[in-house]
């Protein structure tokens, strides 16, 4: 059997072939069923795509590497159940590209951060994380809010992701500028067509404390708040044979 | 009438080529790099982004002087390459930047982790680059793919050549290879900072960042099977499967993990191809293999060289290699669902990623102890030799490490550890131990070689870098282990009432200690590679032995030259 294996000492390419071959089954057996398996995700109303302002505030959390430290998934253990809420469903992050389930907890799991505080509080945690919590290791970002929100290629943002597969619609993109700017004025109302495209929980207000400034802060802060909020656990039956995995 | 001019200005051109005798190679990648000068000015001259038209200013500043450089160098008829004799100005090139990354990357590591340390102090508001989230990337990608990535270049430059007695093909594009990389890294690295990133760990470089790595690798892998084609020897060495096995499946978890589309031709900007779970299993895949890969099978490669040669004994067994190099290829990559316990990933696949890791138990023990009784008859050298000592003590923390992978991957085990800082302990027994010990063996063992002197300028300072480098990771990792264990327990902890115990950030301030024990451990690794910049500088200083330069065409009625 020894003498076999001269095959691939003496032929450089059948030494390739082999190792192509055995290192492409692990994942083609693993990987590939995740995406025609329909178990995979379960159906969930209430998952939307982010709005335009919400998506430019996770581009910023994606630029600045937030991943490092906080993960976005909350397993289903019982002490993270209680300490962050409901345990993360793979529907919550299906328009999610890329993913920021992180891998490192060296601050709290942000899954189902929006909502918990408010936006005076993430404003000043993020300007000054030890100035409300004073053992805190973060890094400050006061940054965000001194710098104008670059919104100029936002209908290409979403165009790109409805390339990857985010169902934007042809009017969502079209009025991605307006959207935007719509969702940081709080008097825009009903003359603004943002509840009409993303649903009537849409966050609209100013975010930043600082109504004349649209700011990276707006943005980050619009996002944080929509996080883990999009799916109504009081409707959904996780132990339904149907969610079970 | 034009098209018989044009005809006469080809037949010219490729005249003068031919009289200037310039190599078919050089003039390849100076078109190459012509034409990526003049697409680099265009982009840099149209892009409406600013983060953009700093990489590429970056790039054109690049290009230009390389087709400077390469311009003169025809003129002067310096890039005909001998094929009598091996490469390896290649090699001591990418042995400097080996340490110069090594340094790079640890003050980084050490930054950071002051930076979790005394957070008052190491942070600067002003200074948004600086900040923890930009600089933790900067940290592991100079580590792992600048630091590791040019000693696995240079070792497999340097093992290829000798094991195939052939010099390395393609003329003058090992040289394109080795800078190619190193304009990678400064993109990689200056992006980070910038924040031009797509957040994926381990693969954070941008699309166009990812093509230009994608050249590179090409041209890496067909000088490395151009070498192994040109090969005087009928086998091909235990050492190069691994290298090429390296080589080959990066290429392919690069490509399929960096599918992304931009926003647009002249942005930074890019969109994963996947999504939520799917995106993440991909992503896991690759990030688990960029260990089994990069820094295992291509480490692994460089033991299976420099361990015997040192110790001048043959590799232990064989069938061991056989056994335990096609097991582990296979193993590897089923390995990654691990990182995905008790997530939103279906279980099928985090349990049959359980069971495949803890299976990889085996092959990864059989590759140490094929290093290790490689020393058979040659114990003693553990004790005259420190660079031994730093190999073998490198094969003893791969064996800790691959053995504590294992036994994170038990999900039972996993919902403890994951999250926590135990992770970034395992991960550092096996960087700082395995990769960094071995990559240190076997560059002290390189540059007497490369530089033609007879020995190091000093085993009294390799012994100095040993203890202190094995003490700084014997702190660190063991207040991680303290740490991490200590906050898992702490944010399961419950009140007799049955409340949660503590909250996060009492977890956070409970790790202080460990944290300032953590960044001395990384200082004192820091001190030990510094030690060895200094030892190898004067090693390049001392008088070099004069002996007859290795021919790889012996001269008549010669012997077959040496192997080294």
């Amino acid at each position: 059997m020894w003498k076999h294996h001269a095959k691939f000492e003496r032929h450089s390419l059948v030494l390739l072939i082999g190792i192509i071959l055995v290192v492409s089954i692990g994942g083609l057996v693993e990987i590939s069923p995740l995406f025609y398996l329909e178990s995979t995700i379960e159906k969930v109303d209430g998952i939307r795509p982010y709005t335009p302002l919400e998506q430019a505030g996770r581009d910023i959390y994606v630029r600045e590497g937030c991943y490092g430290c906080h993960s976005q998934m909350i397993r289903p253990l019982r002490d993270e159940v209680e300490r962050y809420g409901h345990y993360s469903l793979a529907a919550e992050s299906m328009y999610d590209h890329p993913f920021q389930w992180g891998s490192k907890r060296t601050g709290p799991d942000l899954a189902r951060v929006g909502g918990k505080y408010s936006d005076g509080w993430h404003r000043d945690h993020l300007t000054d994380p030890r100035s409300v919590v004073p053992e805190s290791n973060m890094p400050p970002y006061r940054f965000l809010a001194e710098t104008d929100l670059d919104y100029r290629n936002i209908e290409q943002r979403l165009a790109a992701l409805k390339t990857v597969g985010v169902p934007y619609t042809k009017a969502e993109i079209a009025n991605a500028r307006a959207d935007l700017e719509g969702q940081v004025d709080p008097f825009a109302g009903e003359k603004s067509g943002l509840k009409t495209r993303y649903g009537a929980k849409v966050a609209q207000r100013d975010f930043d404390g600082d109504p004349q400034k649209l700011s990276e802060m707006d943005a980050l802060i619009a996002y944080l708040q929509v996080l883990g909020t999009m799916v109504d656990f009081r409707t959904y039956k996780a132990e339904d044979p149907e969610n079970l995995r | 009438m034009k098209a018989a001019v044009s005809q006469r200005d080809w037949g010219f051109m490729t005249e003068a080529i031919a009289r200037d005798d310039t190599p078919l190679d050089v003039v390849a990648l100076y078109i190459f790099i012509g034409v990526s000068a003049f697409l680099a000015v265009l982009a840099t001259a149209f892009t409406q982004d600013p983060l953009f038209r700093f990489h590429g200013y970056i790039l054109t500043a690049a290009f230009v002087l390389g087709f400077c450089v390469l311009s003169l160098r025809i003129g002067s008829g310096k890039l005909r390459s001998d094929p009598g004799r091996y490469s390896d100005g290649v090699i001591r090139a990418g042995v400097i930047a080996t340490m110069f990354w090594a340094i790079a990357g640890l003050c980084a590591g050490a930054l950071i982790a002051s930076q979790l340390s005394w957070p008052r102090i190491f942070y600067f508001p002003d200074l948004p680059w600086l900040n923890f989230g930009r600089l933790r990337p900067l940290h592991t990608s100079a580590v792992i793919f600048a630091f590791g990535g040019n000693a696995l270049m240079s070792t497999s430059f340097y093992v290829v050549q000798r094991t195939c007695k052939a010099r390395l093909a393609g003329g003058v594009w090992p040289w394109f290879v080795f800078w190619g990389y190193q304009l990678f890294i400064v993109l990689a690295a200056t992006g980070y900072l910038a924040g031009i990133t797509q957040s994926r760990e381990y693969a954070e470089p941008e699309w166009y960042i990812d093509i230009w790595l994608t050249v590179v690798w090409v041209a890496y892998l067909l000088v490395f099977l151009g070498t192994i084609w040109k090969r005087k020897e009928p086998h091909i060495y235990v050492a190069n499967w691994f290298y090429l096995a390296f080589i080959v499946t990066i290429a392919i978890l690069h490509l399929i993990n960096n599918a992304a589309v931009p926003i647009g031709l002249l942005e930074t900007k890019s969109y994963s191809a996947f999504a939520g779970v799917q995106d993440a299993l991909v992503q896991w895949w690759y990030g688990h293999n960029a260990v089994g890969f990069f820094l295992t099978a291509g480490f692994l490669g460089m033991m299976y060289y420099f361990v015997p040669k040192r110790v001048n004994r043959p590799v232990y067994s064989y069938r061991l290699s056989i056994v335990h190099f096609w097991s582990l290829i296979f193993i590897y990559i089923w390995a990654g669902p691990h990182h995905l316990h008790y997530t939103a990933l279906p279980q099928w696949t985090q349990t049959l990623g359980m069971t495949f890791s803890i299976m990889l138990w085996m092959p990864s023990w059989g590759g140490m102890i094929n290093g290790l009784m490689t020393l058979s008859g040659a114990w003693d050298k553990l004790r005259t030799d420190p660079v031994v000592r730093m190999m073998v003590v490198a094969i003893a923390f791969y064996g800790m490490a691959t053995f504590e992978g294992p036994l994170m991957s038990i999900r039972a085990v996993n919902a403890l550890s994951h999250y926590t800082d135990w992770t970034i302990g395992h991960v550092h027994s096996g960087a700082l131990g395995w990769v960094g010990f071995i990559s240190f063996g076997a560059v002290y063992c390189m540059v007497p070689w490369l530089w033609k002197k007879d020995r190091l300028y000093s085993d009294k300072l390799v012994e100095w870098h040993f203890w202190i480098a094995t003490t700084g990771i014997v702190l660190y990792i063991a207040a991680m282990w303290v740490s991490g264990i200590m906050e898992g327990l702490m944010w399961r902890e419950y009140t007799p009432q049955g409340y949660l115990a503590n909250s996060f950030v009492e977890t956070v301030s409970a790790k202080h200690v460990e944290n300032v024990i953590r960044t001395v451990g990384g200082l004192m690794y820091l001190s030990g590679a510094l030690i060895m910049v200094y030892n190898l500088w004067r090693t390049t200083r001392l008088p070099s032995v004069a002996r007859t330069p290795e021919r790889l065409v012996p001269p008549p009625g010669a012997a077959l030259l040496a192997a080294e």
